[in-house]
């Protein structure tokens, strides 16, 4: 095995894709987007369930590769307490990871928590859709409770 | 009559050579090409014979009288020429496209055309109404299903398909039923780019005969590996696409009989299509000429000529065998292995040199990534044919897929490199 293979796929991300921390969608919620990734079929809904303008937790559904799972999973357990806007900056700083090419970020540690393993996707351009799919979803819902506002 | 040597490991290796893009390393390990499915390697001759093309005749064709033009008509039609007798054709059976599936929407615009009343009455047996219907099959490649669902949303046409059996195979049991008399036209693939399985050609062609049904064959993956005699096989068009056997993406090939390509209304209209054009009409030049609107494909189509006389140099009844022996090797191998399942045919049936699998408990893309990670390249996804994976009760598959060029250790690695996932991704059962 080569080293980008084990740092793409690190012991954190199998877990994440298996255990599926969030799985499951519950009977409502303030906000719920479908994403799909048409190349590969991977599918997504993320459910944002928020109180005056704090994210309480995300719940979601999907099938796909593990990259799309742990992804999901990993921004499951980090959502909770994020206000809106420090969702949003999460969110870009995450895309902006993914877009390094394997060069990481600034305050990247600081400010996604265990989502970092997931650097090494950066390194394989054809994955970073994987990655961004649970992510993408979130900023959607996100749209949605402005557009509602 | 003399049996030719069948291939064997030690000529294709001779072969490979004449391959540039296959003589590199992945990830530190060399190459195992196995997606030619989706689009094949260039041997050197293909390369050299468009780049000659630049450096010698490169001009107009069908235009102007000067030296260079007249060499590079002459090329173009040569190749047009090599490629008719390659598939059993007549040269003014074969329209230059861009690929199969700008072949497939050419035959459908130019219906919807005949059903707009263009054409006259030539045209007649190309005009789709309401009751009339389209059938093609659960397994087909998107480039043929989704024309025909523009078609018949624009005709009023109803489009039917012919179930897929639980072993890959058409149900040719429903096929007897769905073709009567309402049944215009009927188009299925030579050979499946998911299962590898052939399809019945003889069969479904006599059914739409005796309805009186068009016959539109998809020819992709039959093309590029095995002995192909479209008039033999009597269908009415069929189209494959040049990247896949071993020619330059950007040409494609629609052949449709004689008479009934001088009955179908153009598609792309515009010049060196036409005869006479007044500011109010124009008269439209006999096929092949009428479907090849505007400057013409002409370096990829003597690159594409090259490319068959590459293969008819190997022999393509040589090349079916070995692909057909690969295919076995694959489909046994991937088989054994606890959790993998073949979609489509398993052992024992004869069946083309690819071969999809699922992986249970493990995405496609995850193990096209861990095969990558050995130098090992197959396509992951649902390969254009979601229908088809949804019939198979999965998003996406995992596909090797074996040209002249693999050898019998290429397709061992593959294998091998199969039987490591499951662990690897903590699937094990
Ligand atoms: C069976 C089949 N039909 C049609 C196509 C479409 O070919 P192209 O994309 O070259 O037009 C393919 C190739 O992917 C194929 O395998």
């Amino acid at each position: 095995m080569s080293g980008d293979l084990a740092g793409l796929y690190q012991q954190v991300i199998l877990d994440h894709s298996r255990e599926k921390h969030g799985f499951g969608l519950a009977p409502t919620a303030d906000a719920s987007s479908h994403q799909l990734n048409p190349t590969c079929g991977d599918e997504l809904t993320l459910q944002l369930h928020a109180t005056d303008g704090v994210i309480g937790s995300v719940t979601w559904e999907g099938a796909g590769c593990s990259i799309s799972m742990a992804s999901a999973s990993l921004l499951h357990d980090l959502a909770p307490g994020l206000t809106y806007d420090e969702a949003r900056e999460r969110i870009a700083l995450f895309r902006e990871l993914m877009q390094s090419r394997g060069a990481g970020v600034e305050d990247e540690d600081e400010l996604l928590g265990d989502a970092i393993v997931l650097e090494g996707v950066s390194k394989y351009v054809a994955r970073v859709k994987c990655a961004m799919l649970a992510w993408v979803a979130l900023e959607a819902d996100l749209a949605q409770l402005d557009a509602a506002h | 009559m003399e049996l030719a040597t069948p291939l064997a490991d030690a000529e294709v290796l001779r072969l490979r050579r004449d391959f540039p893009a296959l003589n590199q390393q992945v990830h530190g390990r060399d190459l195992v090409y196995l997606d030619s499915g989706a689009t094949s390697q260039k041997p050197v001759s293909v390369l050299d014979a468009e780049r000659s093309f630049y450096e010698h005749e490169n001009s107009a064709v069908h235009r102007g009288a000067h030296t260079l033009a007249a060499n590079a008509t002459e090329l173009f039609e040569n190749a047009r020429a090599t490629v008719a007798r390659f598939v059993g054709a007549r040269e003014n059976e074969i329209v230059w496209t861009s690929n199969a599936t700008e072949g497939l929407n050419l035959i459908a615009y130019g219906m919807s055309n005949a059903s707009l009343g263009r054409g006259g009455a030539d045209a007649a047996r190309f005009v789709l109404t309401e009751g009339d219907e389209i059938l093609t099959t659960e397994g087909e490649h998107h480039a043929n299903l989704v024309p025909w669902q523009e078609l018949a949303a624009r005709t009023g046409a109803t489009l039917r398909h012919i179930p897929v059996a639980d072993d890959g195979t058409l149900r040719m049991d429903e096929a007897e039923r769905l073709i009567t008399g309402r049944t215009k036209l009927v188009t299925f693939t030579h050979v499946s780019n998911v299962t590898g399985v052939l399809n019945p050609v003889d069969d479904l062609v006599r059914m739409a005969r005796a309805v009186g049904a068009l016959v539109v064959l998809d020819a992709c993956q039959s093309a590029p590996h095995r002995v192909l005699d479209l008039a033999a096989l009597d269908v009415d068009f069929a189209v494959f696409s040049g990247h896949k056997m071993l020619a330059p993406t950007g040409i494609g090939v629609l052949y449709g009989r004689a008479e009934l390509l001088d009955a179908l209304p153009p598609f792309l209209t515009g010049g060196s299509m036409i005869t006479t054009v007044t500011l109010e009409a124009s008269g439209y030049l006999p096929a092949p000429q009428r479907f090849e609107a505007g400057t013409q494909k002409v370096s990829q189509a003597i690159a594409l000529a090259a490319a068959v006389d590459y293969l008819s140099s190997v022999g393509m009844d040589r090349i079916e065998r070995w692909e057909s022996e690969l295919g076995a090797r694959l489909v046994g191998g991937f088989s054994a292995i606890p959790g993998v399942r073949v979609l489509g045919p398993g052992t024992g049936v004869h069946r083309a040199g690819l071969v999809s699998v699922d992986v249970d408990g493990v995405h496609a893309h995850d193990v096209g990534q861990f095969l990558d990670d050995r130098g090992i390249a197959v396509r992951v996804g649902h390969h254009c044919a979601q229908p088809l994976h949804r019939r198979f009760g999965v998003t996406a598959s995992t596909r090797a897929s074996a040209y002249l060029y693999n050898t019998t250790a290429d397709v061992d690695a593959a294998i091998d490199a199969l039987a490591g996932v499951r662990a690897f991704f903590g699937a094990s059962s």
